[in-house]
């Protein structure tokens, strides 16, 4: 496959400078015409199919196989198993950052999960490979399964999410609750939900002698890179990882899980290449999911509805064998000016995968809960939930003290309630009817996320044609990463978008993080800014030192690149072109390297968070119960908006799941065996296009000196968070009814009618 | 996936034949066959596709007023036939409440009439399932059954019958033209598909190698076009099976029921016509009250088979409204949310 350059993609409308233009999809046409190729669509010459067999219970071991029975099924190759299965250069379960994803790469025969790859068929079509696993017809020893929220004892897990302390608290919340004139107490519940993004997990791995090359998507090209090389004992140079696009992968994608390592081994047992795809049905098990919560508020109030106390608790499990917590109770650091607030966590070890990040962990579980229970109090109060919240709203960052680098939320309210005629809210629940009869319900949520930035690298270089190029690892999940970024990588060098050369997706290029935790574009647009600037240094330095140039001496003033030409900064008259600059030098081509990494100094001072606030309506039927989201307004700021178009794709996305969040997802764990019995887009309901109401996003504008020079602050998961709870909250102001275990159910609002 | 011979048999004799051999299954669209052999539920030796005979995929009416529908019909050519339409609206509203655009496009009638329960225990092989495995037990029974039957089950089995289309068509008396080994014979719709009993692995009354080649509307049944609705609660707007669902269709005379229909979906291993409810309602004014009274009748005998009691009260509900919805009348139109509690919303909102 050639390697991607996606300046073969059709020119685009740009007007002035490139950031903050909403350029469609630079890969749009491919993707839309079936060229983009994604891992699957693979098939180098000579390539196997390999099939996971999983197991079907959750906890025990494999007693047997019928590996002969497999064999003898015409097409199959070769049968992996625990037994018979090329050596890793290290245990799996190492952990030797953390970073490491424990992972089943057929380590043993002990089954800790329902799901759990145990053997992999490889055969020449995948119709064999399939009836292959199907054939292995696996006998087990099974242990009775540890499920649900209450499997077994709990404890306090050591860190939760990434790195966040357990426990945080400010102030004495106790007394706080006691001197409170209204006081809630209240426990939510959030079911374990599955990414599901619509690319399925996939590797087509190839080894030539100890050279390996790999096509897989992933949202962390150089973590795989180390974590493949570790494992197999090779040096990272002998890899090459193609991750061109990815069709989502919303934090599944993240760490390397267990299925491309079996994919990669099997390409090593059979010495071909060969292709290895999760069904969808394999997807729930050893690729992460956000784990439950079971949430318990504690807020009191005075007689003003002036917060005094905010005690948020949230039980969560991890797998019996790896460490993820659901930083649940982390939600309520940011929002709300109590004088003391505790949060805290326990956990269980349940017959589970191991949970992982999923779009928001913490913030999308824990801001429902939050949001919920803020509305629960504004209404013990008396108050409208805009008001209380604004009555609240944290000048400075409730639990640390610190200023907020930036923080343009009220005027998200102000907008947000504006646009969707907030004001003519009544207080009551259960007021309003639509002409047919249906209850009509308003609700809001404030939402949230850090701002965070990570390490990356990139590369730039100006050519003797006076192009420019940009490499840097970076990953397009679909979210426009390739478009935004371009964007940032052109203003770095002062050309029209379609003049530079974007490289990314591939291994060999530099280190752009993780796209993860919101801040892909932030990093990386942080360090192809830098890596623009250097080379644009560079090129000045070889004019403003050239008695030829007509900039030479332009030294202490300085010099501007703009389309493709350095200008002096004090006289824009005299400049000359990149071109005409190497050329004279002699130069084929100037290149330079650049890096974006947080700001220690500015965190240690600084609250880094976005913001927003949504607003939605739903309908309920009365006697029927079913809810339907009949709109909803977002208003959210987020620093500078690089393309406002993908931006408003992010946003729109987030809210839908959202509304998922409130009304749809679950995966439905049997009781018994732990076997998740809706494994399928039939019947893991995710919204459908009939539940999604016309949407529309505000982006408040906010300049942010702080978090990094580009005053970006990432919007992939803001979206999800408030957006939950003002579905929710819309739910019981129309029926009045308060559901605190989500998906919010019909058979919760036929209570009442 | 399981080899398998596929044939494709030219005339319905032949299909018969080459079905009727221990191992076969009829394929229509596949739309549910290939997802059972996909995931190991069904393991056919021999596939026999109907989707090639000729003279199955008429719609027609009968000179004594009663309409034909091939079964090779696909559920959205029937759905959109305007006379079809006009004449059975409820069946209309059904089939479009069902599946999705692309599912509908190809299903079948007869394939439609022969889905299999969507009982997650069916689906999932490690799971014990008298109905997949006759006498293996029944691990819905005790695991997660909010969805399950709240009539007609029984210990063995607690499933539900998933077809939109099959309820107003039971409602309105259709019947299934048969071809079997020993010709062709017919049977009510409410016949065809069996209550679990002991043995939840026959679902329905085919026979090895029986072809259902037509469904049949009575020459009455056309009358309660003015009066009929089919309403699905369901737990997103669209492209969800029915949590319950109900068709209700009624012939109004000088402001009375002169007589009435009602079926259930959702709620048992068939779809349930409530024929107690619809003598409730002969003969008299058609009120709220009266509406009620017949909810009650229809699910009498209901009773929950796990954490499924929500389903009874739900019915009942459905009943109420799905009857006051045929009251009013039938739309001009079709909604564009077939079935759907937002049928009618209009946006506009009052306090
Ligand atoms: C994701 C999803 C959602 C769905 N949602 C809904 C829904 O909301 N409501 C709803 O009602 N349905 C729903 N369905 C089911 C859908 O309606 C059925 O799959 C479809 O109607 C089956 O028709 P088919 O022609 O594809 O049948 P096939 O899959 O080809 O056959 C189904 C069965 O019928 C037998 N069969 C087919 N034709 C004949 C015949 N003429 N004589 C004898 N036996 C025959 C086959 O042997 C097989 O056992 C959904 C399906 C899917 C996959
Ligand atoms: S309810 Fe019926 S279909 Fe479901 S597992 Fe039990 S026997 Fe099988």
């Amino acid at each position: 496959m050639p390697e991607l350059n996606l300046t073969s993609a059709p020119a685009h409308l740009r007007h002035g400078s490139n950031i903050g233009q909403p350029l469609t999809r630079r890969d749009g046409v491919l993707k839309v015409t079936g060229q983009a190729t994604y891992a699957a669509d693979n098939h180098p010459p000579g390539m196997l199919f390999a099939v996971i067999a999983t197991s079907s219970i959750a906890r025990g071991r494999v007693a047997s196989l019928d590996v002969a029975a497999a064999k003898r099924h015409p097409g199959v190759v070769d049968v992996m198993t625990s037994d018979h299965k090329p050596p890793l250069a290290i245990d799996p379960e190492i952990k030797t950052n953390p970073f490491v994803f424990r992972m089943e790469a057929l380590q043993s025969n002990e089954v800790r999960y329902a799901n759990q790859p145990i053997a992999v068929v490889i055969a020449e079509t995948l119709e064999a490979a399939t009836e292959g696993a199907a054939l292995l017809a696996p006998r087990y020893e099974t242990l009775p399964a540890l499920i649900g929220l209450d499997a077994g004892e709990s404890f306090v897990p050591p860190v939760v999410g990434v790195g966040n302390p357990t426990e945080n608290h400010r102030g004495d919340v106790e007394a706080g609750l006691a001197s409170a004139e209204t006081q809630i107490d209240a426990t939510y519940e959030t079911p374990p939900q599955y990414h599901n993004a619509m690319e399925p997990h996939a590797v087509v791995a190839h080894w030539d002698g100890d050279k390996l090359s790999v096509d897989m998507p992933t949202q962390g090209l150089k973590l795989s890179l180390a974590r493949i090389a570790e494992l197999f004992g090779i040096a990272h140079d002998k890899i090459h990882i193609r991750s061109p696009f990815l069709g989502g992968g919303f934090g599944s994608k993240g760490l390397m899980g267990g299925p491309p390592v079996l994919g990669i081994m099997a390409a090593k047992l059979v010495g071909k290449p060969v292709k290895l795809v999760l069904r969808r049905e394999q997807m729930y098990g050893p690729v992460g999911h956000r784990a439950p919560t079971r949430q318990r508020l504690r807020i009191g109030a005075d007689g003003e509805g002036r917060l005094t106390a905010l005690d948020h608790h949230a039980r969560t499990v991890s797998s019996t064998f790896d460490d993820f917590y659901e930083p649940a109770a982390d939600a309520s650091h940011t929002l709300y000016a109590a004088p003391a607030i505790r949060t805290s966590h326990d956990a269980v070890r349940v017959n589970t995968g191991t949970p992982l990040f999923m779009r928001a962990p913490g913030e999308a579980t824990g801001s429902i809960a939050l949001e919920s229970a803020i509305d629960e109090m504004a209404w013990a109060c008396g108050i409208d939930p805009l008001s209380f919240r604004l009555k609240n709203y944290a000048e400075v960052e409730p639990i640390t003290g610190k200023p907020f680098s930036s923080k343009a939320l009220r005027a998200c309210y102000d907008q947000g309630a504006a646009r969707f005629g907030w004001a003519k809210r009544p207080l009551q629940p259960r007021q309003m009817r639509d002409d047919a009869g249906l209850l009509v319900g308003w609700g809001m949520g404030t939402a949230t996320f850090p701002a965070l930035m990570f390490q990356a690298e990139a590369r730039a270089a100006i050519r003797r044609d006076g192009s420019g190029v940009m490499e840097i690892g970076a990953h397009d999940m679909g979210q426009g990463a390739w478009t935004a970024l371009a964007q940032i990588a052109a203003d770095a060098v002062g050309l029209d978008v379609d003049r530079v050369t974007f490289k990314a997706g591939t291994s060999d290029l530099p280190d752009a993080g993780i796209a993860g935790g919101s801040a892909h574009t932030a990093t990386a647009g942080a360090a192809i800014h830098s890596a623009g600037a250097a080379v644009i240094a560079k090129l000045a330095d070889l004019a403003t030192n050239d008695e030829r140039s007509p900039l030479f001496g332009a030294g202490n003033a300085g010099v501007i690149a703009r389309d493709g030409r350095l200008i002096r900064r004090d006289d824009e008259s005299r400049g000359e072109s990149y071109a005409e600059i190497l050329a004279r030098a002699g130069v084929a081509e100037v290149e330079a390297h650049g890096t974006g990494a947080p700001n220690p100094a500015a965190m240690e001072e600084y609250a880094m968070h976005a913001h927003g606030a949504v607003f939605a309506e739903v309908k309920v039927d009365p006697e029927l119960g079913q809810v339907r989201v009949t709109r909803m307004v977002g208003a959210f700021a987020a620093g500078r908006i690089v393309n406002p178009r993908m931006v408003q794709s992010q946003l729109f996305g987030g809210m839908i799941w959202g509304l998922s969040f409130a009304l749809h997802e679950e995966a439905v764990t049997d009781r018994r065996s732990g076997r998740i019995m809706n494994a399928n887009l039939g019947e893991y309901h995710v919204p459908v296009n009939a539940d999604v109401p016309p949407l529309d996003v505000i982006t408040v504008e906010e300049h942010d000196p702080h978090v990094n020079a580009l005053g970006i602050k990432g919007v992939g998961e803001i979206g999800i968070t408030g957006s939950a709870a003002a579905v929710a909250n819309a739910v019981w102001h129309a029926t009045g009814v308060r559901v605190r275990k989500f998906p919010i159910r019909i058979e919760e609002l036929l209570a009442q009618r | 996936m399981k080899p398998f011979d596929y044939v494709r048999p030219a005339t319905v004799t032949e299909a018969v034949a080459a079905a009727a051999q221990p191992g076969a299954v009829y394929l229509a669209a596949g739309t549910n066959l290939l997802d059972l052999m996909k995931g190991g539920v069904s393991r056919p030796d021999r596939l026999v596709d109907v989707t090639h005979l000729d003279g199955l995929d008429g719609i027609e009416r009968l000179a004594d007023g009663s309409l034909r529908i091939g079964a090779l019909v696909s559920n959205a050519d029937l759905a959109h036939d305007a006379d079809f339409a006009r004449s059975y609206p409820a069946v209309a509203e059904a089939l479009l409440s069902g599946a999705s655009a692309q599912l509908r496009n190809a299903a079948t009638v007869g394939g439609n009439l022969l889905q299999r329960t969507r009982c997650a225990y069916f689906y999932d092989t490690a799971s014990r399932c008298n109905k997949r495995e006759a006498g293996s037990g029944c691990d819905a029974r005790g695991g997660e059954n909010r969805t399950h039957a709240v009539l007609g089950w029984s210990e063995s089995c607690i499933a539900t019958h998933p077809s939109d289309f099959c309820v107003p068509l039971v409602a309105l008396g259709a019947v299934v033209e048969i071809e079997g080994r020993a010709g062709r014979r017919e049977i009510a719709l409410d016949e065809l598909h069996r209550l679990p009993g002991d043995t939840p692995e026959r679902e329905s009354a085919l026979e090895p190698g029986d072809l259902i080649v037509a469904v049949r509307l009575p020459p009455a049944a056309r009358e309660f076009a003015p009066h009929a609705r089919y309403l699905k609660v369901r737990e997103r707007t669209s492209y969800a099976f029915a949590v319950v669902s109900a068709a209700a269709a009624l012939r109004i005379e000088n402001g009375r029921i002169a007589e009435a229909r009602l079926a259930l979906g959702g709620v048992a291993a068939k779809p349930w016509r409530a024929s107690a409810a619809e003598d409730v309602l002969k003969g008299v004014a058609p009120t709220t009250d009266a509406f009620q009274e017949a909810a009650w009748r229809a699910l009498t005998d209901a009773k929950p088979s796990g954490d499924n009691a929500f389903k009874i009260e739900l019915a009942r509900r459905i009943v109420v409204r799905a009857l006051t919805l045929a009251a009013a009348g039938t739309p001009a139109r079709l909604p564009a949310l077939p079935a759907s509690p937002f049928a009618s919303t209009s946006g506009a909102i009052h306090a």
